[in-house]
């Protein structure tokens, strides 16, 4: 496999969502290419970042108007 | 379940008793409920979450409507963060959080339990953000697959980061260039990121989210992914602080 291949499969790699054999074929291609080899740790370090992260503030006044909207549904909704 | 979160289900029937229907009341009961080491409801392990949730649903299903704040006071923060991810405006953000806590309110007897409700919750709030950005910006999103050839995401120049981006910025600092680099992304490529990658949702539950098939998630998310790596190098890479 060349570095192309592996560039348009690292996502389902990274995922473990490949054939075993097309694992393999990667994985001899990382061995002798230090440029994907980079590419395929930055690509799993980016997702690692970003997961469950908390890039928004919260503010008070959104959270007390939600309470607000949903404390008057639902008496509406028991009434 | 564990320990905690019996403990947890056991404070919130606790409370029922004293402040039914009341979110504000709940909150204060749930600061001073003695089983519950913690003040802040909110920051409570995501495994205790998930290991009582369906207690939660179960109750609030049955009519108990201190059951279902309990799921609001849980999960709006990330409700919030999901809509202003997808929309980028405070106040479609706002409308759409509104919007999908009041739809899973009014259609709780439909939840099948089979999923988690976080990952219902979720769906809700991504299809109420997606309408709202499609009617703000309705030639942007599309159902169809981004026209781009190969050549535009494969990566130039690769350069090593060096030690962990983590212990290089400052936490603040590291969420000021994710937002920046995030917000940089088109649309499309954006909302199946976010989905995928910073809700943790499956390819499956993801197409169905955005109404598209579960092969151009996986295409959209290559992208997506290829495409923050190539902008995040930028700040990796050219900062500074390289040790």
């Amino acid at each position: 496999m060349n570095c192309k291949g592996v560039i348009t499969r690292i996502s389902s790699y990274i995922d473990g969502d490949l054939e075993a054999t097309v694992v393999e074929e990667i994985e001899l291609h990382l061995k002798q290419c230090q440029e994907c080899t980079i590419l395929v740790q930055q690509t799993k370090v980016t997702v690692h970042l970003y997961y469950d992260s908390d890039l928004t503030d919260y503010p008070v006044e959104v959270q007390a108007r939600l309470h607000e909207t949903l404390r008057r549904k639902i008496r509406r909704e028991r009434k | 379940m564990g320990v905690r979160g019996v403990r947890l289900y056991c404070a919130t029937l606790a409370i029922r008793s004293i402040e039914p229907g009341l979110l504000p009341g709940l909150l204060a009961s749930l600061a001073k409920a003695p089983t519950l080491s913690t003040s802040n409801p909110h920051r409570l392990p995501s495994t205790v979450a998930r290991e009582d949730e369906h207690l939660l649903v179960a109750a609030a299903k049955a009519g108990d409507a201190s059951a279902f704040e309990e799921l609001v006071n849980r999960y709006e923060r990330k409700i919030f963060r999901l809509t202003m991810n997808i929309t980028r405006n405070r106040e479609d953000a706002e409308d759409a959080m509104q919007d999908a806590f009041m739809k899973a309110y009014s259609h709780l007897a439909k939840f099948q339990e089979a999923s988690r409700f976080y990952t219902w919750l979720v769906r809700i709030a991504a299809n109420e953000a997606l309408m709202r950005l499609r009617k703000r910006r309705p030639n942007q999103v599309s159902l169809d697959e981004p026209i781009e050839s190969e050549d535009d995401f494969i990566p130039q120049q690769i350069e090593d980061w060096g030690p962990s981006p983590e212990q290089r910025f400052a936490q603040t600092e590291m969420r000021d260039i994710l937002r920046g680099v995030i917000d940089e992304l088109p649309p499309d490529f954006r909302i199946v990121f976010l989905l995928r990658d910073v809700e943790g949702l499956s390819t499956e539950e993801t197409a169905e989210t955005v109404g598209i098939s579960e092969a151009a998630v996986k295409s959209r998310l290559l992208r997506g992914r290829l495409k923050l790596r190539q902008k995040l190098d930028r700040h990796f890479r050219q900062n500074g602080k390289k040790h």
